[in-house]
């Protein structure tokens, strides 16, 4: 079944199209790289999902509701089932650890008990249970990466969007960033991450769907027979 | 991974213990029941409400500077009306006297003016008359105002003798008391006749006037608070664009992101309302003094009308209420411009 349904879609500002007639789908529980160059249309795809833009023309679809129908006070609660990572981590630097991925929660209305579990859990998952108290600040990229995966996740999303994870990190940072996104993938969460770290993208099997000036120029299925021996 | 090998005291033994079983239902849209919501709801302004009073009080000098600002925007408004409130007290023994007096011309005999007054007590429409003797009243005047080596050294009484007169008439009946007055003004011996109505009315609609401009004072300044706070909540919401973007981004709703900023609204007048009542109260307390001596040499038993509590608890949600919806108009009008 689809996750996410792109039916024709077509994104313009003024005279530049972002995306032009793109029609593509991501299964539930599929993890898959979305790359291209900058100004492919890789952002505003995802932008589309997130309902930050509207489409010019065409369709968006997630668990087959058209995102375009959602009314605008719909769209916090779809963004909630949805985990977004960011390139710049988004963190907030007037808060600690914990306050910066208990923000989801807050916000979707857990009470403290559930919701100090529930950060511990998402920390403790990216390895950063031990600097809860600290300020983002103090932390180094890679680790600023790992809290803004623990933001995303902590809400349990169906669906989790990753631009450019890996960007300013080195090649080991990287693999670990993808492994974790590789245990959320395994327990069924449907992954989407743009990226255009291409030695990353070729070391790894899954699917990659490439786009060029807002088509799709290629799409590389995922490798089945080397996922399982993959990780280790 | 590169994690610190100093054992972590922070974390209590139950969370770690919940860890373990989180991956199973990771892939499940968590649930959340309508009880808990309204508890992390309230456990959400609670929060809000500490958070916002936090940020003011991290800012000391600019916060004290705002709260200053309303505070003074606050209490003139409410001075002018305490100012009216005294006057009004002040003239409250008035507040019923459609009182005439017939002045007698000044060579009536004493025998003459009682037979007069005596006569005008058979008067359907009088509820009562009283004679003032002029021997009598030189007398209680030398008394109240010791002018007595004064008088004592006039040749004669210069006073007229008065008959004061109280209508049943209601003081409103303007019509049939300028008719009455004409009825007396015929009377033998009677000189004049003077309402004593008329005056009070021109202080009354003096005091309507000066309630108006409490009206227009109130609703000026409070536009003035409300501008000095929506244009402080708009600074604070350009400082926190980020979070805003962060919070819209993982679902915050605008009423989650609006809270804080409308709670800084409210600390911002509540601040100000209990600053204005100090300012009044010791405005009050120093004028205290000065009027009770005043009034002790009138004799008066007037009183000075402070904030009552009724007053003071009206001023200070006044503040806040109007703290409150500048922080409305202000977050209404910025935050739609913030967009993820």
């Amino acid at each position: 079944m689809s996750h996410i349904l792109f039916d024709n879609v077509s994104k313009s500002y003024g005279a530049h199209t972002a995306l032009n007639n793109l029609s593509f789908e991501l299964n539930q529980g599929e993890i898959s790289f979305l790359t291209g160059h900058s100004g492919a249309g890789k952002s505003t795809l995802l932008k589309l999902i997130m309902c930050m833009e509207h489409a010019s023309s065409g369709q968006v679809l997630m668990d087959g509701v058209n995102l375009e129908r959602l009314a605008k006070s719909q769209i916090p609660f779809h963004r909630r089932r949805i985990g977004v990572v960011f390139q710049n981590h988004q963190l907030l630097f007037d808060r600690s650890v914990f306050e910066n991925v208990a923000l989801p929660l807050r916000i979707s209305g857990y009470t403290s008990r559930d919701l100090e579990r529930r950060v511990r859990a998402a920390l403790d998952k990216v390895g950063l249970l031990s600097k809860e108290k600290q300020n983002p600040i103090e932390l180094s990229g890679g680790e600023q990466q790992r809290i803004g995966i623990a933001r995303a996740v902590v809400n349990k999303p169906s669906l989790i969007l990753a631009d450019e994870p890996t960007g300013n990190l080195d090649p080991k940072l990287s693999s670990e960033i993808m492994r974790l996104f590789e245990q959320f993938n395994d327990v069924g969460v449907s992954v989407l991450i743009a990226s255009h770290d291409l030695p990353l993208i070729n070391r790894l099997p899954h699917r990659v769907i490439a786009l060029g000036q807002g088509r799709l120029i290629g799409e590389r299925a995922a490798k089945q027979a080397s996922e399982e021996g993959h990780h280790e | 991974m590169n994690k610190p090998s100093k054992p972590n005291k922070r974390v209590p033994k139950k969370a770690s213990a919940k860890v373990s079983h989180k991956p199973k239902e990771s892939n499940r849209q968590s649930t959340i029941t309508a009880s808990s919501q309204s508890a992390a709801y309230f456990q959400h302004h609670k929060l809000m409400a500490k958070d916002s009073l936090g940020r003011l009080l991290q800012n000391p000098f600019a916060s004290t500077m705002t709260w200053l600002v309303l505070a003074i925007a606050l209490s003139l408004p409410m001075t002018l009306y305490l100012a009216l409130e005294n006057i009004k007290q002040l003239s409250h023994s008035w507040d019923q006297s459609s009182q005439i007096s017939l002045y007698l011309k000044a060579n009536t005999l004493p025998r003459f003016a009682q037979e007069l007054s005596d006569n005008l007590e058979n008067w359907p429409e009088l509820s009562s008359v009283d004679y003032i003797d002029p021997d009598k009243a030189l007398a209680d005047f030398s008394r109240s105002t010791g002018l007595s080596d004064v008088i004592e050294g006039l040749d004669d009484n210069p006073l007229p003798a008065v008959i004061s007169i109280l209508p049943k008439l209601s003081s409103t009946d303007m019509d049939g008391l300028t008719q009455l007055q004409q009825k007396l003004e015929k009377l033998a011996h009677v000189e004049s006749v003077q309402l004593d109505l008329l005056w009070v009315q021109r202080l009354y609609q003096f005091m309507e006037l000066g309630q108006r401009m409490v009206w227009a004072l109130a609703i000026l300044l409070g536009l003035a608070v409300l501008l000095i706070i929506g244009n402080t909540i708009r600074l604070s919401i350009e400082s926190r664009r980020d979070e805003i973007r962060v919070v819209k981004l993982v679902g915050g709703t605008d009423a989650f992101v609006r809270r804080p900023f409308l709670y800084t609204g409210v600390w911002f007048g509540l601040g100000g309302g209990i600053i204005a009542w100090i300012l009044i109260s010791a405005g009050l307390y120093w004028l205290s003094g000065p009027v009770k001596e005043l009034v002790s040499l009138y004799g008066s038993d007037f009183q000075l009308i402070g904030l009552g509590l009724a007053d003071s608890l009206l001023l200070i949600l006044d503040a806040v209420v109007l703290g409150w919806f500048g922080a409305w108009l202000a977050v209404s009008k910025h935050l739609s411009s913030i967009e993820p």
